[in-house]
């Protein structure tokens, strides 16, 4: 392997921002045709690092050079990282929903045939691209109508119409689930075959000791160690202890359950789909929740788990149909998210930038956005109060940031993450619904949110937990429901669960006895 | 001397604004020898211009929460003309004529208020049809004619506080607002000292607290002469004093109250505004309810000040409201801008059209200036926000940070310490966290394990 030529090096890149050294003298090495993988904490910088090497951060705001095939190169944007065969997928997908699968493959980069396109060639080639990709959707097909899983590897196709040399991925697979990930790997190492070169950015460690041929982990914004699979195997406890400094004993806390009785039930929910109407995304669903108890809700992407909770939380998606909530065995009605809110409900939405943020707010703002009168003194808002309490979700979550005046924009992905979560702990609600907590999030971070979770229900509240990682939910709860096409499907206590038989429930289209 | 910045703590961009209005008026007073700071002309600055404020406090709302209204001329003058009627025809008092007018605010901006939050009509239609409709009205009701009004009403729109008590040499009314304006200076950097200590920040340095009162004394005091020592019978204008009340109000409204963060959640993100509980109809509903009571109440100064009400009253004043928001510092996006700032904004229009004047420019050049400004002004804005630098001041200060290296004033608190804790000594959290055992580590690198 050592023989191979270096693709890239990024030598003594240091990269600040007004009060923050996001990088600070990192070194990258990138052999050519390797998948190389990017490991570290939340806020380490890696995001930080690709978005100087594909030209986000131009040259001229950071420190240090960047060695393409051995020469220096300066992007000063994205097109000139592009030209050089240097394609980016960030963390956040950019697809535009209302666009065809072929209009967004060409987006910027239109088959223009004597000053017009040429949407005949523009079709043909993205049917190429996509069976490069292992896609089988029309090219005409709007983005919206597709599944996440399918609109990365749409991302992927359009990486490679650029005629690509060398891949960054981040975080590729955060919203995917098993299934679709493993697709997705599958066509990295095909690619991977063929001389591609990629770099991945990922939480999901065992990913990547599946995948990658070499991994530089960043802590702090500075590089840690660089991992070479030739060397030695590189497992993920290697992986943690690269990251964290340590060994991690265990990836879910030790926990003793204190379940109480029920106090939170949802019998018979039907919600239809708001666009298409006659379709149901709830048929009957019924589940209880008992003080104490965290419940996990185990299926496949677009199973209606999702539309299940928002549809309860005020009924915040889909049309109502019928069905009856029940709390502390009184019958209650949550027409609105602010009576759901006020009832002691709170729902942590899946996607963090459409739903769960303001990105124009401070980090102190957001935290206590979905409680405000708990800040409220004489008729005005508490500033004390509200600096008090977001400074504490602050260093409770340990999320980094230098001030919690900072904008919740600077942070980093997984940072925001933790935003979202203290914005709904400040509610300080009886039932909590967690729609993939740890999207994103690294395994430091994820086993105190775990905790926290824990101790909500050690404190008598109840907690649902939607996951797409199985290994998580099996972790974490006590009682598992598996949906399947808007249906529950089953119910399986923690010591019955394994994943087959998870996968099967989920998989089934028959309702639970 | 810790830092520049800490001098004028809070929102630079409004603090950049104030310093290019301020280095206007100066360059004028230079340009016209000395015309543009006399009493005489402050006061016709505020009142030819407050009812234009008085919309942009009402408009920095509406364009933060995501819409644009088109209708505030329109309603302003069909408010006046109907206020005019019932005084002089009904006999209506004045104040049963200023409460019928703002009545009739209420109800036209329910009226826009509906389309935009219930039908989802986008507030720049609903209020283009107001537009038309409302000029429309003016004229039908008042057959296109000029109708007058009393005397208490042209007190509104340009009379002066009362004369009382011993001889100070000046108004002493303006004197009275000028002590209470300093006090509130003083109290307020008290107040600011105490949290600071309360909530464990470290409070400004004594001499960056002096410096920064005593520039913002000196402007009041000085402001306070100019006014106190106008003409007999004049003082600071009952205008500028229904101009001060309502922005003190509003910034109080829009930073400090629930509804007011609604309103930026809203202009931030609508769905996340929706999933934290926040009622998006009915933050659309009032804000564009809001925007008609001002419009009314600046239709009734307007009249005030002209001592009739006209056919082509509050023609293009959305205009004059809108470019104020715009300069002041607020997003076409929504989500951004402050009360502050759009007055500020306003101000620098005002003058702009009041310098030019005195320097003998005619309206042709002046309106291209104008426009030209409202362009740099905007197109600086979106500059710096694509480099991701502050503003002008942002400029100056992160230059001057540079070269004496100087640190910010905000209290230092060091990331947490990442990974450097034990993991499982994560924090104890019941309901609400209890603060957990995070240690700052300033230099988390020394306890790295060197490979
Ligand atoms: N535009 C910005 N302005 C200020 N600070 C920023 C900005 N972008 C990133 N940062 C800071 O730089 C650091 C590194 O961020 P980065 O996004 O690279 O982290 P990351 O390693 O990708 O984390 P994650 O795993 O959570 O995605 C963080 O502390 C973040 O707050
Ligand atoms: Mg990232």
């Amino acid at each position: 392997m050592a023989t191979t030529h270096v693709k890239l090096e990024m030598r003594h890149i240091t990269k600040e921002f007004p009060g923050v050294k996001a990088l600070d003298d990192v070194t990258l090495t990138v052999r050519a045709g390797e998948i190389h993988a990017i490991c570290g904490e939340n806020g380490a910088g890696k995001s930080t690092l690709m978005k100087v090497l594909s030209g986000v951060y131009p040259h001229g705001t950071y420190a240090g050079d960047i060695v393409l095939d051995g020469e220096i190169v300066e992007f000063k944007d994205l097109k000139a990282s592009e030209r050089a065969g240097i394609v980016i997928i960030h963390q956040e997908l950019a697809l535009i929903p209302e666009l065809s699968v072929t209009e967004n493959i060409f987006l910027g980069n239109e088959v223009v045939s004597k000053g017009l396109i040429d949407w005949d060639l523009a079709r043909a080639k993205t049917k190429e691209l996509l069976a490069r990709v292992g896609l089988e959707v029309n090219p005409n097909t709007a983005i919206k109508n597709l599944g996440v899983g399918q609109q990365q590897l749409i991302e992927i196709a359009k990486a490679l119409s650029k005629d690509v040399k060398l891949l960054i991925l981040d975080e590729p697979t955060s919203a995917l689930n098993e299934d679709d990930s493993e697709n997705l790997l599958e066509l990295l190492k095909g690619l991977r075959a063929k001389g591609l070169t990629s770099i991945m950015i990922s939480h999901k460690l065992n990913e990547i000791s599946e995948i990658a041929d070499a991994v530089t982990i960043i802590r702090d914004g500075q590089t840690v160690e660089r991992l070479d699979v030739a060397d030695a195997p590189v497992d993920e406890d290697r992986i943690i202890r690269g990251m964290v400094g340590r060994a991690l004993e265990s990836r879910y806390p030790d926990h003793t359950p204190h379940i109480g009785e029920t106090f939170f039930e949802v019998r018979d929910w039907v919600v239809e789909d708001p666009t298409i109407p006659g379709r149901l995304l709830c048929k009957n669903s019924s589940f209880s929740v008992k003080r104490g108890e965290i419940v996990g809700f185990a299926g496949v992407m677009g199973a209606g788990r999702t539309e299940l909770a928002r549809s309860i939380f005020g009924r915040s998606f889909g049309v109502f149909r019928s069905g009856r909530l029940f709390l502390n065995g009184k019958e209650i009605h949550l027409p609105t998210v602010e009576s759901a809110i006020a009832a002691g409900l709170a729902y942590v939405p899946e996607d963090r930038k459409t739903h769960g943020l303001n990105l124009l707010d401070t980090i102190r703002k957001t935290i206590v956005s979905a409680d405000l009168p708990k800040i409220v003194r004489n008729g005005l808002l508490d500033e004390d109060e509200e600096l008090r309490a977001s400074e504490q979700y602050r260093q409770a979550l340990r999320i980094k940031t230098p001030t919690v005046n900072e904008g919740v924009s600077k942070l980093s992905g997984g940072n925001q993450q933790k935003v979202v979560l203290a914005k709904w702990m400040f509610t300080e609600p009886e039932l909590l619904i967690l729609d993939e907590p740890t999207r994103g999030i690294d395994v430091g971070a994820k086993y105190e949110i775990y905790t926290l979770i824990q101790q909500l229900a050690d404190a008598g509240k109840g907690v649902v937990v939607i996951s797409s990682e199985l290994p998580e939910l099996l972790g974490m709860c006590d009682r598992i429901y598996t949906v399947c096409e808007g249906r529950i499907t089953g119910e399986v206590l923690r010591e019955d669960a394994t994943q087959e038989s998870l996968m099967r429930l989920m998989t089934t289209t028959t309702a639970a006895a | 001397m810790k830092s520049l910045k800490g001098l004028f703590s809070g929102d630079a961009r409004q603090f950049s604004m104030l310093f290019a209005l301020v280095a206007l008026i100066l360059f004028f007073q230079i340009a016209t020898g000395g015309k543009v700071l006399t009493s005489s002309n402050m006061i016709n600055l505020i009142n030819g211009n407050s009812y234009v404020l008085i919309l942009a406090i009402g408009m920095v709302m509406v364009i933060v929460v995501g819409h644009i209204d088109l209708s505030v001329g329109s309603v302003a003058a069909v408010v006046g003309i109907i206020v005019a009627l019932a005084m002089r025809d009904w006999s209506f008092p004045w104040w049963a004529g200023l409460l019928l007018g703002l009545a009739v605010g209420a109800v036209i901006g329910a009226w826009q208020g509906w389309w935009v939050a219930y039908v989802g009509v986008p507030g720049f239609i609903s209020t283009l049809a107001g537009m038309m409709f409302f000029r429309g009205l003016n004229q039908y009701i008042g057959k296109s004619n000029s109708i007058p009004v009393p005397d208490q009403f042209e007190t509104l729109g340009g009379g002066f506080l009362p004369e009382w008590g011993p001889n100070t040499g000046m108004n002493n009314s303006t004197l009275l607002l000028g002590v209470l304006a300093v006090a509130y200076i003083v109290y307020r950097e008290f107040q600011l000292r105490k949290r600071a200590k309360r909530v464990d920040s470290q409070p400004a340095s004594w001499t960056v607290v002096i410096v920064r009162s005593a520039v913002i004394i000196a402007v009041i005091v000085y402001a306070t002469y100019l006014y106190g020592t106008g003409r007999v019978g004049t003082s600071f204008p009952i205008p500028g004093v229904l101009l001060a009340v309502l922005v003190i109000g509003y910034t109080i409204l829009t930073q400090r109250t629930v509804f007011g963060r609604h309103v930026y959640a809203v202009g931030g993100n609508k769905s996340a505004a929706a999933l934290s509980g926040v009622s998006t109809k009915r933050t659309y509903f009032f804000v564009m309810m809001n925007m008609s009571v001002l419009a009314a109440l600046a239709g009734m100064v307007f009249i005030g000040r002209s001592t009739a009400s006209g056919p082509f009253d509050g023609t293009n004043w959305e205009l004059d409201a809108i470019a104020a928001v715009f300069i002041g510092g607020a997003a076409v996006s929504g989500g951004i801008g402050t009360v502050g700032g759009s007055i500020i904004g306003g101000f620098v229009m005002a003058t702009l059209n009041n310098g030019l004047q005195l320097m003998g420019v005619g309206s042709d050049r002046t309106q291209m200036i104008k426009g030209l400004v409202l362009l740099l002004a905007v197109a600086f804005d979106v500059y710096s926000k694509q480099q991701g630098k502050p503003s002008i001041t942002g400029y100056l200060v992160n230059g001057l940070k540079r070269q004496f290296n100087v640190t910010p004033v905000e209290p230092a608190v060091v990331p947490a310490g990442v990974g450097n804790e034990a993991v499982t000594d994560a924090p104890a959290v019941g309901a609400a966290p209890v603060t957990a055992t995070t240690h700052p580590t300033g230099d988390a690198r020394t306890e790295r394990e060197d490979k």
